[in-house]
Parts: structure tokens; sequence; C-alpha cells
């Protein structure tokens, strides 16, 4: 197999013009022919499905929530960048591009990353236009806030809501096109399988989670935007139902998974409390526009403090450790979220660590408090520090919120090319699913703008230049022999998972490979935990399909939902490993131990792994094949990121 | 599905604008009650201006419009609202902080106010107006207050039924400006206000010729 | 901490439901009200019975997935709380705690305490949206609003969807649901092109699906997890009754 990225030639700055200007058009008449199914209505697939609609396509669109307004696109809390540069600081496309490129620690394709930071001001655009309520200053113009990783102040945001209020205005574009007919909406579905004719990705087998029963559907093309397999580790950010299996679906049929270690761990969680613990809550990296981060200087403070002898407050000023603004002292607490989290690992790892388990920094407002008045902070952050103070059972405006590390976001994902096509012809994927545009790190601010510019501005154009020489193609029937065979196969792993009737249950399992996971393959990694890690998940994939217990009911089946969902993680888990094993650098969310500066930062190696790395399955038992794509930087010049 | 007909907000309306139109009526007669704790006279001319005249029997009728109105789409509004609800019905309920009872349960205030409205249209306006008006001469105004509020068992009737009036106007009258619109976030508690005063305004002024008669007197 | 639950369950759509009582011993006081059925439905997943079937998905609060009747309330009986925020610290050791779906003749069971919220989504489609279409938008600042119509329109555009409005009203109404989406609109400029219209559809279609109406108890209000306010239900009669009069929608 050859990877090709399909870059269009030209200066940086004119490919995506050149590309639009060149590329082949479906005209009006034809477009109603042509069937698309697209997976997913986070961001990226209700901006997408709702655009198609509005050219005129047909389009069937899937979610597992009962609502494709539940996506979890939802939790985004921060705020999404532009480059508009409406408050005259200095910004543009440019430095936009420049920011997230170094951000993704250079393992990002320049050409994505400059579109993307092209369409990100027209986004900005198009949500005011549908009735985003994004926050203004007293002028009536849009306010924006900076965030980590960027020296200006480009991100936009609704309250602590800005994913919500993008994704409902992404939902609302949807409802209109479902309400004109060009949009058929199928809650409560879950892909099972991709059904490829002829090397084109030609439908889907999905699963009615009612019912139980398996259908089928059948397109011109299919457009994965899944998300991210977070949940992987089993405790993340990530909603409880997000899980990789769509995308892993199309891995097995052919479509190559890129990077998939790179995996972000997000600085600002609420720190873990017990083993029942389902999901981690994060709250907005914007908190450290104004939070200073600290631990007590003194480790003996520390003990006193994981004991409960002594509160946060007691520690004077003179006696805290502010160690990312003494360690990065251009940009404080506003480093990377890779640097910010690793960071705090260290320190807790140090015998710095405070809360009960030893494993939380502290977040302190006080000086905010003292500088903007408790009203500001609380105009600004209300809604984050009252989630905190329902979880944790603490006044954050008097004692200080802890925090530490969570898995929240995976850069790989579906290897794509300049088109958002995989390797699978007809077979597109968007969003976290694909791993295009964050390289090895995301920037704060990011994930929303790539969803969004992938499924409004992206899509509808590379669609219609694959679809062009479509339009002769009938609509795919679904009882072809390859539907039939997709159906019997998934039904077949579902009598299997139903026929084990073991005595652990699916999540006891999930927990121990979240274990695995977060201990060996978590935020440092080194040769030997991700060596005894593939070979951990290899048995303990084995002891789920002994042991697992699903409960045989018909119709709704919540267990076997997610039983489904970790038999895939437990094959992604091993890939995630293998990528990190093979990778002897370190790169954004991605650190090996043993490749680190003597100061503690990650080292990469441009000259041996400055490629993507996309993987070919080969059988869930053999090792997949590796493919690289040479990343080529002629825009920027690779330096080691710098944030002191 | 595909009703025909008002929208539910129409109905709304409906209730509110009947309900506001029955608002003013009291206001207007507990101030002509009033009149007579001070000079039974002047009572006795408002009793003689309201008997059987073409503009007396033209409001009476109008107030019987509004009254059947009100009624009749509380019913039917009751009922579309019921079947909503669904046929099962929760094991548990809680009256959350913040709601009145007297909003969960205006139908059957209403009701209640209803029957009253039989007995206060038998005690005074049958002897009254609709003698005038059947040929016959009416009751002296003053004569028959006091000859009904000397019983202490119609009295205590009368109490408790103007009791339920103030329940039902304390949520009424809001309850009118926010079906028509006229709330907002700045208004709404001062409306809430302003109707919990006009109702106490409007029962004070009917209690107090009750007291008056039946404890003063 | 140990607690009784009595739970509703019904297989399916067309079965009949009943109560069933657990006992739950040792629950962790810090686990949130989720975790706390995922303990018991581990438990019987373990004892070979089938799990408590329940909608949830983001288990932060924002995805309004959750959505369980708590002891007489919904999303049980703090304010500005969805069920996966409520925490079994709110509880005593011993409590008997009653758990049943929503009730609504528009939300059916699917499955114990899993409804069928489809019909919210039918409201949004009647025309809870502007009709932009993609590109060829004006800039996003050449349109100044009002920061105080903003921030209004903010608080009521943070509407989750949940359906504790319907839930919590005695007469079934999704006139909250509904007046915060209109609201959210009618506060912005670029709402205005098409409010008339918006309002009407969205108010038949809420009769068609067989919602009930507004009695005005506010208990809405009182339990949305999101503080919405019934000053929108207010705005939306307005927009109603005044659209009814200059731009009526011919049938």
């Amino acid at each position: 197999m050859e990877l090709n990225s399909k870059i269009p030639a030209g200066p940086l700055s004119e490919k995506w013009t050149k590309y639009k200007a060149e590329q082949k058009l479906v005209n009006p008449a034809n477009k109603r022919k042509l069937d698309i199914i697209v997976i997913g209505t986070g961001l990226a697939g209700a901006s997408a499905a709702a655009s198609f609609g509005e050219m005129g396509f047909n389009v069937k669109v899937f979610c597992i929530q009962d609502s494709p307004r539940r996506a979890h696109s939802i939790a985004a809390q921060g705020g999404i960048n532009a480059a508009k540069n409406y408050p005259n600081d200095g910004d543009s496309i440019q430095r936009l591009f420049n920011d997230t490129i170094k951000g993704g620690d250079y393992r990002a394709r320049e050409a994505n990353v400059y579109r993307l930071a092209e369409v990100s001001n027209n986004i900005i655009d198009q949500c005011v236009a549908q009735g985003v309520p994004f926050a203004r200053d007293y002028s009536g113009l849009l306010a924006n806030r900076s965030f980590g990783g960027a020296q200006v102040s480009r991100t936009f945001y609704a309250k602590g809501q800005t994913g919500q209020q993008l994704l409902l205005g992404a939902y609302g574009a949807l409802s209109k096109e479902i309400e004109k007919g060009t949009v058929k909406m199928y809650a409560r579905r879950e892909m099972m399988d991709l059904v490829v004719v002829d090397g084109r990705a030609r439908g889907v087998i999905v699963r009615n989670l009612v019912t139980g029963e398996l259908e089928r559907y059948s397109a011109h093309a299919v457009v994965v935007a899944s998300g991210g397999y977070g949940r992987v580790f089993f405790l993340s950010t990530n909603a409880m139902s997000s899980n990789g299996s769509a995308a892993w679906q199309c891995y097995k049929k052919g479509a190559c998974m890129a990077n998939p270690c790179f995996t972000q761990i997000h600085p600002t969680c609420i720190p873990v409390h017990g083993d029942y613990q389902s999901k981690l809550t994060l709250m907005s990296e914007s908190l450290r526009n104004d939070g200073r981060i600290w631990v007590p200087k003194d480790a003996e403070k520390a003990r006193l403090l994981r004991e409960g002898k002594i509160k946060a407050t007691d520690i004077p000023e003179e006696e805290r450790d502010y160690y990312l603004e003494r360690r990065y002292p251009s940009f404080g607490n506003l480093v990377p979220r890779d640097v910010a989290s690793r960071a705090a690992k260290e320190r807790c790892d140090a015998g710095y660590g405070v809360n009960n388990t030893g494993r939380a920094v502290y977040l302190d407002f006080k000086e905010a408090i003292q500088r903007l008045g408790r009203q500001a902070v609380e105009e600004k952050y209300g809604n984050l520090f009252e989630m905190y103070e329902r979880i944790v059972d603490e006044n954050p405006y008097v004692t200080p919120m802890m925090i530490y590390p969570a898995v929240h976001y995976t850069m790989g994902g579906l290897w794509v090319d300049y088109e958002l096509q995989t390797t699978v012809k007809g077979l597109f994927a968007a969003g976290e699913a694909n791993f295009s545009d964050h390289g090895a790190n995301r920037l704060g601010a990011s994930a929303l703008m790539q969803g969004l510019s992938d499924g409004y501005f992206v899509l509808p154009y590379t669609m219609q230049n694959y679809l062009a020489d479509q339009i002769n193609v009938p609509h795919i029937s679904t009882d072809l022999p390859q539907f039939e065979e997709a159906e019997n196969a998934v039904r077949q792993k579902i009598t299997r998972i139903l026929s084990i009737n073991g005595d652990t249950t699916v999540d006891m399992i999930h927990r121990r490979l979240g274990h695995i996971m977060w201990e060996k393959v978590g935020m440092s990694r080194t040769e030997q935990s991700l060596k005894e890690a593939i070979e951990e998940i290899k048995e303990l994939r084995a002891e789920f399909w002994q042991k697992v217990k699903v409960p045989n009911v018909e119709g709704m089946n919540t267990e076997l939902e997610k039983a489904l969902r970790v038999a895939d993680f437990l094959e992604m888990g091993e890939l995630i490993a293998r990528d990190a094993l093979m990778r002897n650098e370190s790169c954004g969310g991605h650190f090996r131990a043993e490749y680190q500066t003597p100061d503690g930062e990650a080292k990469r190696d441009d000259e041996h792994y400055a490629f993507v790395a996309a993987y070919e399955f080969q059988g869930v038992d053999n090792e997949p094949i590796l493919h690289k794509e040479d990343l080529k930087f002629e825009n920027v010049e690779l330096k080691q990121r710098n944030y002191k | 599905m595909g009703k025909k007909g008002l929208s539910s907000i129409t109905k709304k309306l409906i209730m509110a604008i009947t309900g506001a139109g029955l608002v003013f009526f009291m206001l207007f007669h507990g101030a002509m009650n009033v009149v007579s704790i001070f000079s039974e006279d002047a009572y006795r001319w408002i009793c003689e201006f309201l008997g059987a005249n073409w503009y007396a029997i033209v409001g009476t009728i109008g107030l019987a419009v509004l009254v059947a109105l009100h009624l009749i789409y509380a019913f039917i509004l009751s009922y579309q609202n019921y079947k909503a609800r669904g046929r099962q019905r929760y094991a548990v309920n809680e009256r959350p902080e913040g709601v009145s009872w007297a909003s969960k349960n205006m139908l059957a205030i209403g009701a209640f106010i209803l029957f009253g409205l039989c007995f206060h249209l038998y005690d005074f306006w049958s002897k009254m107006q609709l003698a005038e008006i059947k040929g016959n001469a009416p009751v002296d105004g003053i004569d028959q207050i006091k000859f009904i509020f000397s019983n202490n068992y119609l009295s205590i009737m009368y109490l408790l039924w103007l009791f339920a009036i103030w329940f039902h106007l304390s949520h009424g009258i809001a309850s009118v400006m926010q079906s028509i619109g006229w709330s907002n976030h700045v208004w709404q508690r001062r409306i809430e206000f302003l109707g919990k005063f006009f109702a106490f305004i409007i029962v004070a002024m009917f209690l107090s010729v009750v007291i008056y008669y039946w404890l003063i007197v | 901490m140990n607690i009784k639950l009595k739970i509703w369950r019904q297989q399916s759509a067309a079965a009949k439901g009943k109560f069933v009582e657990y006992q739950l011993n040792d629950v962790p006081a810090e686990a949130s009200f989720l975790e706390m059925l995922d303990i018991l439905n581990e438990q019987l997943v373990l004892k070979g019975e089938d799990p408590v079937t329940f909608d949830h998905d983001c288990r932060e609060g924002i995805c309004g997935a959750c959505g369980l009747y708590i002891n007489g309330h919904p999303h049980g009986r703090f304010k500005n709380t969805t069920t996966c925020q409520l925490h079994m610290r709110k509880f005593k050791d011993g409590d008997t705690i009653t758990v049943e779906p929503w009730r609504s003749e528009v939300f059916p069971i699917i499955k114990d305490l899993m409804v069928d919220r489809s019909a919210l989504d039918k409201l949004i489609q009647a025309g809870g949206y502007i009709s932009v279409h993609t590109g060829g938008v004006p800039d996003a600042n050449a349109i100044p609003i009002n920061k105080h119509d903003a921030d209004l329109a903010m608080d009521a555009a943070a509407c989750i969807g949940c359906g504790a409005c319907v839930a919590a009203c005695k007469n079934g109404s999704a006139m909250l649901f509904v007046g915060a989406k209109v609201s959210q609109f009618a506060l912005l400029p670029q709402g205005q092109v098409e409010w008339a219209d918006r309002v009407q559809k969205m108010v038949a279609r809420m009769d068609e699906l067989g919602f009930g109406s507004c009695s005005n108890t506010y208990a809405c209000q009182a339990e949305c997890p999101k503080g919405i306010s019934v000053t929108n239900i207010a705005r939306m009669n307005r927009q109603f009754l005044a659209a009814k009069i200059v731009e009526p929608l011919e049938k």
C-alpha cells in the first residue's frame, strides 16, 4: 500500500484555494442521486451532514445516543480558536498555523494545518450567523480570551459551554435538514461494521440499540466522525459511550490507523477519588488563565497535607512552589497541555503531590480574586467552580482547587489524505476520528475548530471531488453479498460474546485494561513498560473471550453494547502500545522516559521520526504493517519546543 | 395528532383575558360593597342603578360569558393536560421549592369557587336583579346583606369562599401577566407581588363587609 | 452507607412495569448517583440478572442524557443539578430511594428508566434554528449585539434538552424547552428574520406532539438543572401572540 497524501502543489497559503478552484463538482441534479452515510453527530458529523444536506445529497446520519445533540463535543468547555485578530494583538492565519504546528510538536502535516488556520475565521462567522451566543464585550463585539500554548487572545467562547453552543448550532443546522427531508436521522444506532464493495466503502451494518436488530444501510460514500478512543484508558474525560469501535472496524476493513500512541493527557481534571469511579471530570483549561498552579516547596508539608493534618490555606506564600511559573517563565501557567501534565506528574512522583492519594496539585485563584474581585472571577468561571464544589465538596473561592491530569483526547486516528479520505476509497474520517491536524499534541480550543472545519468547510468540497465520478452508480443494494457477509460476521461476534457466560463483568475487564494503559502506556512510557503492556493486554484479551459475562436479553442490552466496545479497546490498546514502542523519541503527548533532555523536557528525533506512522491491519493476532508518511516542513523551522 | 383549532397558547390567552375581566369586575364589585359600610343610601342607589336596566343586563350577560369561557377552557385545558401527563403517574411526588400550592390546584380551587358562586347568586342576584327582570320587586340590598350575614353558618361559608378566591387570585393575577407575555426577568417578581397585593385588596374589600355585618352590626 | 432502592423495572414499552426493591450496602459517599447504579448493575450482572437500564453519557451535567425521577423530583431535589452530578453524600445511611423514569405521554418508556425523548428533537426540527446554510455569511463582528441581550440569549441557550421540565410539569408541557429556544433567537438580531414563523411553527408542533399546555406553576423552572427562567415562556407567549396578529402563518 502506498500512502498518498494528495497535497496540492504550490505555496502553502495557496494550496487550499488552488484545490477548490480545480476540484471536480457534482451538478445539483446529480447530487440528488447520491447517498452519503455519516457516522456520528458531534461537531464534525453534524456539520458535515447538515452541509451535505444543504448541497442536495441524500444523507443518512447515525448516532448512538437518543439524540444527535448529545454527542460528546457538547462537553467542550473552553472555547474555539480563530485567527480573527479582533483584539489587535498580532494574530494572523500564519501565526495560528505556526502555533498549531509547534504545539503539535512538528508531527502534523503542514498543508492540513494551514488550511485549518485559514478556515478558522469562516467558522466563527458561520456560528455567529447560526445564533451561537458567544461572549461579547460592552461594545457588542465578540470577546476573546487566551488559552494554553498561545501568546495571543484568539479564543472565542460561550461561558464555559462553548462546545455545547457550537454543537447546538450544528444540531440546529442538522435539524433544519431533517425537517426538509434531505437528511434522515437514525438515533440509538451503533455502527458495527463497514461494508466495502469492490474496494470502495459502500455501506454500514448498524445495531439498533433499542430492538437489538442488525440493520444494513448503503451509500456512495461513508464519513466516520465517531470521535476518539480515549476510553481505552477506562478513566478519561470522555463520555461513557464514547468509543473507538466505528473507526476500529474501518481499520479492520483496510483503512490505516495513524499515530495511535498520540493521546492527550489534560492537565486540569478533578483528581481520582475511588475504585468505583466511572469517569473523570475535566475543568476547562481556561482556568489556567487566572489560576496559579502550585505544590508545597517542602515535601514534609505535602505529607501533612495528604494526611489531612494541615490545609492548603495554611501554607504561606513563600512556601509555595509555583513550579510552572518557575520552570517556564515566559508561558508560566499557560504552557501546552502535555507540558503542564508532565510537570504535575513530575512533582507528584517526587513526593510533593497533595490530596489523600498524593496524585493532585493545587490550582489557586486567590491572586485572581484579589486582582479582579470575586464577582469578575465568578462571571468568568462560576459554572466551573460550581461543578468542582459539587464533586469535591469544597469551595474553590476559599480553598484552592485540586487538579490532576487525565486522558482527554486522542490526536491519533484514521489516516486521511488532504481530502480527509482514508486508505479505503470513499471512506472519509473527520474530527477526532482522524489523525490529521494536531500532530503529537493538540492545543486547547483547537478540537472544536478542527471538527467544524472538517464538517463545514473541508468535506463539502472534497466529497464532491470524490463523488464526481460516481454519478452513474445507482443506489447501492443492501442485498449484495458483501452486506450479507458483514452482517453475519457481526451476528457471530455477538452470539459468541453472549455465549461465554463467564464470571467477570465487562467493566471489571475494562478497568484492568485502563490500569495497564495508564500505568504503562500513559503519560510516561518506557520500552520495558510498553513491552509488558503488550503482553498483558494480549492476556487480558484472551481472558475477556473466556470469562466475560453478558446477560443474554432480547432488545435493549447495555452490557452487550459495552462488551462489544471493550472487545475493540482490547485490540486498540495493543496497537497504541506498539506504536509507542516503535517511536523512539518523545514528542508532544508521547513521552518516552528514555528520550528526554537533561531538564526533563521531551526530546524529539526529527531525523528518524518526522513521519506519520500508519498501520495496516493484518489480523488481530498478527503484527500490523507500518507505513510511513514522511512529514516535510517547508514553512516552519523545526525547533525544540521552548516555553521558557 | 394534527389537532385542529386553537393553539395551546391561544387557549391560555382566553383563560387570561376572561380571568382578567373577572378580576376587574371583582374590583368594582368589592368597591361597591364597601360603600354599604359607609352609607346605606348610597348602596341602595347602586343596587337600583344595577337593576333591570339595559346596561346592567348587558353587563351581566357579559359577565356570564366571561365565566362560561373561563370555565369551558379550564376544563378543556385540564383534560388535555391530564392526557399529556400520561396514564402512569409518579409514585412519589414532592412539590419543589418555589412552586405555590395554589398554582398546582387552580382547577380544584376554581371548582370550589364555582360552587360558592351558585349559593351567592341564589342569595343575592336571584333576589335582586333577576327578580326585577322577572317583574317582581327586588329585595332591599342592605336588608339582604344583614339577613345573610346574621347567619353564622352562611358567614363562615362566605369566609371560606373568599379564602378560596384569595388563593385563586394570588396565583391567577400574576399568571395572567405571564400568559399574555407581559412578564420579564425584571418585572417577574414585581408582578408576583402586585398580583398578591391586588388579590389581597379585592378579598379584603369583600371580607370587610362580611365581618362588618356579621360581627359588628 | 447502606441504602434501599425502589426502582421501576419495565422490560419494554409494551410490557407492564413494577417497582423492584434492592438493598445496596457499602456505597461510598463520594460516588455519584449513577456510579451507585453502576455498582448495583455490576452485582446484578454477576448474579445473572438483567441490569437496570438508564440513559447516561457525559456524566458531567452537559449532555442531557441522564434523567431519573428520584424521590419525587426530576434529577433529585437539589437545585441546578443533573442526575449525574448528584452525589450519594446527599443521602443518609439507611435511606430508601425511589427511582422512576420520566413520566409523560410523549416520553414512552423504552426499558426500565430509559424513555424516548425524540419528541424534543422534533420540536427543534420545527424551527429551533436560524436557517442559514454553510458559507456566505457576514463577518462575525458585522452585527454588534448588546451584551445584555447576548447574555440573556446565552442563559436561554444553556438548555441541555434533558426533559426535566416536561417530567416536572403536572401538565407534561414543553413550554420551558420551547420558550428557551424561541427566546435565544428572539434576543439576537440574527433571529429576527424568521421570528414569526419560528414561534408559530414550534408551538404548533408542540401541540401536535401532544405536550400539555402551561399553567404557570413554574415547576419546570424549579426543577431545571440549568436554572432556565420562565420569563422565557413569557417572551414566547408575547412573540406568539404578536406573530398571530402581525404575521400569521397560513395554514
